[in-house]
Formats: C-alpha cells, structure tokens, sequence
C-alpha cells in the first residue's frame, strides 16, 4: 500500500468532521477468574494460575463469579446506564491459540449495562459522551511471539502462550458514536478515558494501571466531509496504552485518513496497531465480512438476572462522580484552577482530601503533599501514595507548624524521622530535638548577640528600616541552628531597637 | 460357585454386605468376563480401556473399609463402567475420538468424584460414538461395538459400549450419556434399561459437551432399580455446573421397590400420538400395545395424548445440537492437548489446526460442525437457530399441557431392533430417525427411562419402551418402569438376556 501524504491537523478539522467510538477493557481487581476459582494476581510465574475451566480442557466448565457481575453493575451504575433485568453470556467464536476453547466468553446482544453517559470537561467545555453499553467477558492468554522482527505472530519463530491471564474478568466499556467534537477530538477521547479511570479507580474495581494493561483503550475512528450525515469508513487502532496514546492515536489517524480521502482514496476498514515510539498506526489485520463471531448463548451459563433490591444496594455503594467530587473539594478548599489541576495531576488528591480531614488547612495540605513529600516520591521512584507518611501524620506535622512547636523548615527533618520511620511527629521532635526555642531568654541572648555583630544593621532598624530585621533574624536563627520561633525573634529585636 | 456377574447391582451390594462376597472377587469376575468377551474379530469391543490394576485396589480398599464396618455406600465395593465422554483422572478419555487419543484428563468429573467417593471400582471407559455422535455406535474412531444378542448386529448408540457391557455382564452398572437418545435407545437395542434424568439433576461438569443444552449423564443397568440406586449416587446439585438444579431428587430407590409391587392404579399415562405410525415397525408396535395392556391390567389409566410440535423436533435438534458441538469442538485444536498432525516445512499454527483437525475427527463430526457453523452464520442464524429455540418452547409448552392431563407419556423407544452392522452407515438420516421419540425429552429437559419390552417376533432382538415424566418427577419412571418390568419378567418367566451370555441354565 502506497503511503499518503499526512494532512495538517488544522486542515483536517477545516475539511472534515471526526467520528469516534471508544472501547475500554477493564480488568477487574477480583481474587479470582471470570469463570472459575484461579488467582488473578499479576505478576506470576506463566501457567501456574490455571485450571482445567480456564485451560479450556475438555469437559471443564464455566461459573460466573458473582464478585465481577457487581462489579460491572457498579460501574454500569456510575455510567448512568440501564441495569439489564435479564441477560445473558455468549460466545464469540474465533480460532487463536491464546483463546483456550476458541470462544470467548462474553455477552453479545444482551449487555449487563446499557444505554448511559458520562459527561467530559475539556478546555472548559463539557461533552456527553454516550455510553452504548458495558458488558463481562473473560480475557485470554498472554501470546508472546519469540524471533521475527516485530514482536508479532507473522515471522516468529515460535510462540509461547500464558494462560495466566485468559479467564480474568473484563469488562468493555462501548460508547456511542463521539460527534460534533472537530478539533477537541483529540483532547475528548483522552479526556474520556481519563474519565472512565478516575471512575475506575474510585469504584475500586480494578488496579486501573494502563502501563500493565489493566486498562486498554481501542480507538475507532472515521471522517466525513464537513457538514455530511453520513459516517465514513472507520479503522480500529488496538491497545491504545496511555492518556498521551489515545490524544496521539486519535490525531494520527484523523490525518491518516485525510490523507487518504483527500488524495482519492477510500479508507479500508482495519484494526492497526499503534506505536509509542513514533505516535503512528500500522495496518493489522484487516477487519471484513469474514470476520464472523457466530455468537449464540453460552448454553453452560444461567441467565444473570440482578434483583432490583440488589441494584438499588449497589447504586448507594457509589462513590461521588470523580469530576463532580473535583468541583466540590476545589469550591471547598479555594484553590485556584491551576492549583487544582497540579492536585490532580500529581495523584495527590485523595491524600489532600484526607489531611484536610484530619484537620490540616487546605492549603497547606497541598504544600506537603505537592512540594516537600512529592520530591521525595520522585526521588524514590514511587508513587505519592506509596510513601509512608499518611495524611493523617502530615496534618499532625501541621498541627505542630500551627501551634509553633516547629516551623516549616523543621517540619522537614520531621518528614525524614517519619519516613525513616522513626515514629510519630511528636516523638520525632523529640528525639531529634527539634522544638522551636521561644524561651524569652535563650531567644534574648541570642539577639542581643546578633545586634553587637551587626552594629550597621541594628542602626538601620533604630533608623526605621523595619525590612532590615530579616538579615537579624537571619543571624539568630543560624545561631539557634533553625530552633527558634522567627515571629518572637522579629518582635525581641524591634522591641530591644525601638 | 455361583455366577456373580449375572447378579443384579442390588443383588451384588447385599451380597457385598452379606458378606457373601468381597468386592475383589466381583471386580476380578467382571474383569474376566471383560477379558473373555471384548477383544478379538468376534469380540464386542464394548471398552476403549480396561483398568483392572485400579479397579482391582478399588475393590481391595473397599473391602478393608467393609470389614471395618465403615462402607461408603450401599453401593461400595460393586463395579462399574464410564463412558468414554466423562473426564476420570489418571484414565483415558477419549470420547471416540481420534484427535483425543492418549490424552489423560488431570481431574475427575463430578460424577466421576462421587462415584470414587462412594467407593464403586471403576473397570474401565466404555466405547462410544465419537463425541456422542450416532445412533449405531459405528462412529466410534476406535471400532464399533458389536450387539451381544446378535453380534453381527449394531448395539444403539451413542452409549453402544455401556449398554452392551451392562447386556453382557461386564459391568452390573454404567454411566451413559443421553443427547436425543444416547442411553435410552442403546437400552432398547439390548434388552437393558436405560435412564436420562431431568436436565441438570446430574452434574455436567467432566463431561466432553456434545451439546450442552441437551446432554445429561444418566444410569444404564439391567434393572429398573439398579438405575435408580445409581441416579441417587451421581444425582444432586453441583457448584460448578451452572445448570444444576438446586437439592437432590429423593425417593427413586423407594419408588422402584413400591413400584416393583405392581400397583398402578390411577397413575394416567398418555400414548403419545405423534409417536406411532409408518416409522414403527410392526414387531416394536406389537410389544408395545402388549406392554400398555400390562400397565393397564396394573391399573394404569391409559389415553391418548397429541403433543403436536414433536413433528418439528428432529428438525430442531439437528440444528441446535449441531450449533452447540460446532462451537465446543472448536477447543480441539492440537495447541495443548490431543491429537498433533504436522505439516511438512514451517507450518502456521492456523495450518496445525487445520490439519489436525482434519486428521483427528470423523465424518459425522466434521458434518455436525459445519452444519453448526453454518446455521450459527451471520445472516442465518434467524432463520435456522432462532427457529429451533422457538421450536424448543413450543415442545416445553406441549409437555406441560400433556402433563395436566396425564401423569405420563409413552412411546417405544426406538422404531426397530438392532440393524445390521455396516447396514446404513452410509445413511445418516437414517440413523437420526432413530431418535425421533428420545429427542424431544432433551429438547424440553423432561426425564425418561427405557425398559426392555420383549423380544421381536421377527429378529428375537430386543425392544424397549419408554416413559416420560416431567422435569424432577423422574421418580414417576422408577415407579411405573420397575411395576412393568415386574409384570414382563413374571410372564417371560425371568428377565430377558442375550443367549450367549447367559448364565447355564438360562
């Protein structure tokens, strides 16, 4: 296949109105398999969490684990979808050796959750993203295509598979077509799937970690000429794996396929690959009427058939809606729009949320988390909420700030006794011996010493330049090795000046 | 000495606890008449796979639990057979298959567990069409089974091994497995009695699905009561088959030893209408009307019943069925287990499937799969599977009108006795005809029994008759099969048995 001039994105949204449908796979945190009693845990040696259902050995059968069909009501629910009353499984029958029966275990024509929404803000502008419907399927094994060039099955020399993986809970998450969002496209769908995470991760459904597959976006997409009803033909860009991808796969393939309808052509309906090094799509496997599941009702599963009691239960286990919730706490706390959105960028906040609550200031809450504690997160290759100090221990370290036992630059050395280990804020500063000094006559002592080393400056505050006593305060804390109360130590010297 | 293998199961357990006999002995007698009677050109060919070194430290196992007073079961210590289509750990499980030959399942199925639980020695698997698939036995990737009434002639099928290992005295019991026919009519083709319980009171799991909407393991004996003495072993609610019916179905052993006593009166049974005419051979009818006039002079009130939508059955099985193993049959794919056919030069492992599977299934087999793919295709899937679900509901719903007006239905079990081996192998349809009056208790998940009726006036081969009740009502077979047997085995003067295989004397 010749390959097309790719069109400036700023022409493709002049010309051309952009369709998309995503699909999200979830995996579900559960301890075990969709369909049988095998651990789900990641990370394990290959084909040693297997059995004879997941193996698809003969004779072995399927049972739905009831942990997964909440969990997929769950979030159905926070999608603002239809619980279906009835449903069923089916089989979508195809040959790969990763699949163990050849079919795949999932719901066809009879979802769990239906017909939703979820409403995206992007650049200050909101999109009702329609959710067609999430239903439950298993994954399947792990192919790993070992020689060849690429990675991939056509040119390997052998094939290993791990059956680990195949039978994990999946939910897919299917939306309806994305109209009208022309240039946003791009920053929609990321947005979107941001969305779905943040909603993931508040459900507590899934480790929702897109680096290890745990959520993985496919990309439909087509053009048509601007102004036209009618959608053009759409390509299927597979296992999009990050936020960044999705804008990146998303802008690609809307200029790919300029491209190619510009020049003539007609896009061919294909799944293609995405490539994180270089942002582009390569054409897989092409997508045609061949292609034909045969899906019929897996005739070894009973019908799903969730009591209403049971969905109203599950409806008050919601958590609040993740963007909602963002809204709120930035009303609440005050933080400007930049200030939120480094909260949130940094994973830090839940872990605001939770200082706040134990009785930090906001701001403050945030200073913590976003500067002092987020560099050593760094510096230790972890996420924030990975390191051991608790919100609940940075607002005891506050609390000392406010009641001047310590002063922010002690609170520090503090944080290091915390994640040394070394116990609680308290009993830090007292190891450490950290307590500010606001003794009247240590304090005094030590100003009396700086004015006599600092015969010009003390003139200058006797003059009235009241600025000057920095350079005091300076000298007295450098004495007092960081332990003094600052505010005392200014109002020693402008009394002993005045 | 007295012939052990011609005792009933019941008769072996009280023997068993009698302490007549010790369960090695019974094992090693079955294993013998196993090794006079299987092999060779003239052999029945009834077991793909004898384990008489496990069976035989079954049975000593059991004994030593007997005489520590502590049996399992009544039916500890007292052998028997397994299909080839139920997963048996550590045993060959092939279900007639070529493309599974040599594979050794790494678990039992569930009622291979309750089976080793109970402490019944297991003598090995028993030959079956493959993947179920016959009504002959002649489909079987490993021979076919020969009928012990006349050797030269077909056992029924897909249970053709079970049947005529229960018909020759190989096993007192065996498992069997029921699609459209698979237990009842292999029963009626050698004189034994053959059960498939209500859909889902007996676990699936281990068993290699032919269709799974249809398929149901069931006892096959040569008394009504052994049957039910087995279903009340493997029967009961399993975890890991969904389609499990919740509890247990009590009273069946109960209902054949109050039946046996011969009392029918007000028990209504329907002689359904749509299963009599030109497809019934005239010697089938004939020990047909004469068994009604038994259940009648029993007390049996008798009507006759139209459950209309049955005309349609066949026609939906065959593509419901098909549909099902098209898509189960797709796990054979020489990726982890089975049959492997290489290619010559660096094959694609899409070719090693093909060519595998190519090499590893019958005729019939590769027939039911593309019938299945096909009536599962995009486009048809309305017209051919949609219609037979439809169809499907419709014979439910005839069933449940039937069963407000009588307790029971009734039907020959098969429409003739045993052909000839090779006679129509060429013919499929003719086979499928077979199962016109088993299919529909599949297609509406009703239990039914098949108990031997005579012998035919024109062959001497045996003819069965069946009875249908509705779903969990199976203890109604047991009652009216083993009040019938009493009163056929009274006027033969002894239960009917193939001559060769007879105990002297008989």
């Amino acid at each position: 296949m010749s390959t097309r001039e790719l069109v400036d994105f700023d022409e493709v949204v002049e010309k051309f109105d952009p369709a998309m449908g995503l699909e999200i796979h979830v995996e579900l945190n559960t301890n075990t398999k969709m369909f049988c009693g095998c651990p789900t845990a990641f990370g394990a040696e290959p084909n040693t969490q297997v059995c004879p259902t997941c193996l698809g050995l003969p004779g072995a059968m399927p049972v739905v684990n009831g942990k997964a069909v909440e969990s997929a009501i769950r979030i159905g629910l926070a999608l603002n979808c239809e619980i279906a009353e009835w449903c069923r499984f089916a089989r979508k029958n195809y040959f790969y050796p990763d699949m163990p029966k050849n079919f795949q275990t999932s719901q066809y024509d009879e979802p769990i959750a239906f017909d939703g929404y979820l409403d995206v803000d992007v650049e200050g502008e909101t999109f009702r993203i329609g959710i067609e419907r999430a239903h439950m399927e298993e994954d399947t094994g792990k192919s790993t295509h070992v020689g060849g060039s690429d990675g991939r099955i056509h040119g390997a020399d052998y094939s290993l598979v791990d059956y680990n993986r195949a039978g994990i809970p999946l939910i897919e998450i299917v939306t309806k077509p994305i109209l009208g969002t022309g240039d946003k496209a791009p920053l929609v769908a990321k947005a979107y799937v941001a969305a779905i995470r943040d909603l993931i991760v508040a459900l507590g459904v899934s480790d929702a970690r897109m680096d290890q597959g745990s959520i993985r976006a496919d990309v439909n997409l087509s053009l048509a000429p601007k102004g036209s009803d009618v959608l053009g033909t759409r390509s299927e860009t597979k296992n999009v794996n990050s936020l960044r991808s999705v804008e990146r796969a998303v802008r690609y393939e809307m200029s790919r396929h300029a491209g190619i309808l510009l020049s003539g052509g007609s896009v061919l309906q294909e799944t293609r690959h995405f490539h994180e090094n270089d942002g582009t799509t390569s054409s897989g496997r092409e997508k045609s009427d061949a292609e034909d599941y045969r899906y019929f009702p897996e005739p070894d599963l009973v019908p799903v058939a969730p009591s209403r009691e049971w969905v109203e239960q599950l409806r008050a286990t919601l958590p609040e809606n993740p963007a909602k919730k963002r809204a709120r706490l930035q009303q609440e706390w005050g933080f400007s729009d930049l200030e939120m959105r480094d909260t949130v960028g940094a994973g830090a906040l839940d872990l605001v949320e939770q200082t706040v609550a134990a009785g930090a200031a906001p701001q403050a809450a945030r200073k913590w988390w976003l500067t002092e504690l987020a560099r050593r997160a760094n510096d230790a290759g972890v996420e924030l909420a990975e390191l051991s100090v608790t919100p609940a221990q940075v607002a005891e370290v506050q609390a000392l700030v406010d009641a001047k036992t310590i002063n922010d630059k002690l609170a520090r050395q503090v944080f290091d006794g915390l994640l040394a280990g070394e116990g609680t804020p308290e009993e830090i500063v007292a190891a450490r011996g950290l307590a500010v000094v606001s003794d009247d006559g240590a304090l005094s002592a030590a100003v009396d010493k700086a004015i006599a080393e600092n015969p010009d400056v003390a003139d200058k505050i006797r003059d009235g330049k009241v600025a000057a006593a920095g350079a005091l305060i300076g000298s007295v804390m450098k004495e007092m090795r960081g332990q003094a109360d600052a505010a005392r130590v200014r109002e020693l010297i402008l009394e002993k000046l005045a | 000495m007295s012939s052990w293998i011609h005792k009933t199961a019941a008769e072996q357990a009280d023997a068993l606890a009698a302490g007549e006999v010790t369960s090695v002995e019974l094992v090693q007698a079955h294993l013998d008449q196993i090794a006079a009677t299987n092999d060779g050109p003239d052999g029945l060919n009834s077991f793909l796979h004898v384990d008489a070194e496990g069976a035989l430290v079954q049975a000593k196992a059991s004994d030593e639990r007997r005489a520590e007073g502590q049996p399992l079961h009544p039916l500890d210590g007292v052998p028997i057979a397994i299909k080839d289509v139920l997963a048996t750990k550590g045993l060959p499980t092939t279900a007639g298959s070529k493309i599974l030959e040599g594979w050794v399942p790494p678990y039992d199925g569930t009622v291979t567990a309750k089976i080793r639980a109970a402490g019944l020695p297991i003598l090995g698997k028993t030959n079956m069409d493959e993947f179920a698939m016959g009504s002959a036995n002649e489909n079987s990737a490993y021979g076919p089974v020969r009928n012990p009434w006349d050797r030269t002639r077909i056992p029924g099928g897909s249970g053709g091994g079970s049947a005529a290992a229960v018909a020759a005295f190989q096993a007192p019991l065996a498992i069997g497995s029921d699609t459209g026919g698979s237990i009842r009519q292999p029963g009626a083709m050698t004189g034994t009695v053959g059960v498939k319980p209500t859909y889902g009171s007996v676990s699936r799991y281990g068993v290699i699905a032919l269709a799974n909407s249809l398929d149901q393991l069931g006892p096959c004996t040569r008394t009504v009561l052994d049957a039910a003495l087995l279903q009340e072993l493997i029967g009961g609610h399993d975890p890991l088959d969904s389609t499990s019916v919740p509890g247990k179905l009590e009273g069946l052993v109960e209902a054949a030893r109050s039946g046996a006593a011969g009392d029918l009166s007000g028990v209504r049974i329907g002689i359904v209408t749509e299963l009599q005419g030109d497809a019934w051979s005239a010697p089938v009818v004939e020990r047909f009307d004469e068994a009604i006039e038994v259940l009648r002079g029993l007390g049996a009130e008798i009507t006759e019943v139209s459950l209309p939508s049955f005309v349609h059955a066949m026609a939906a099985y065959y593509l419901i069925l098909p549909a099902e193993c098209s898509s189960n049959l797709a796990k054979f794919d020489a990726m982890r287990y089975g049959l492997r056919v290489t290619p010559d030069g660096s094959p694609s492992a899409e070719e090693v499937m093909r060519v595998s599977r190519d090499a590893g299934f019958g005729d019939e087999v590769k027939r039911r799969i593309l019938i299945g793919t096909y009536a599962l295709s995009s486009g048809y899937y309305d017209a051919y599977y949609g219609q037979a679900q439809k169809i499907r509901t419709l014979i439910i719903e005839d069933f449940k009108k039937a069963f407000e007006s009588v307790d029971l239905l009734v039907s020959p079990t098969a429409p003739t006795t045993a052909w000839a081996l090779g006679e129509k192998t060429d013919d499929p349809l003719a086979n499928y005809l077979q199962d016109l009056a088993t299919i529909p208790a599949n297609l509406a998940g009703v239990p039914g029994i098949s108990v031997p009726s005579g012998t035919s006036s024109a062959d001497g081969l045996p003819t069965g008759i069946q009875f249908l009740a509705p779903v969990l009502e199976d203890a109604r077979l047991y009652r009216v099969g083993a009040a019938l047997e009493a009163a056929l085995t009274e006027r033969w003067g002894g239960r009917i048995v193939p001559s060769s295989y007879a105990q002297e004397g008989e």
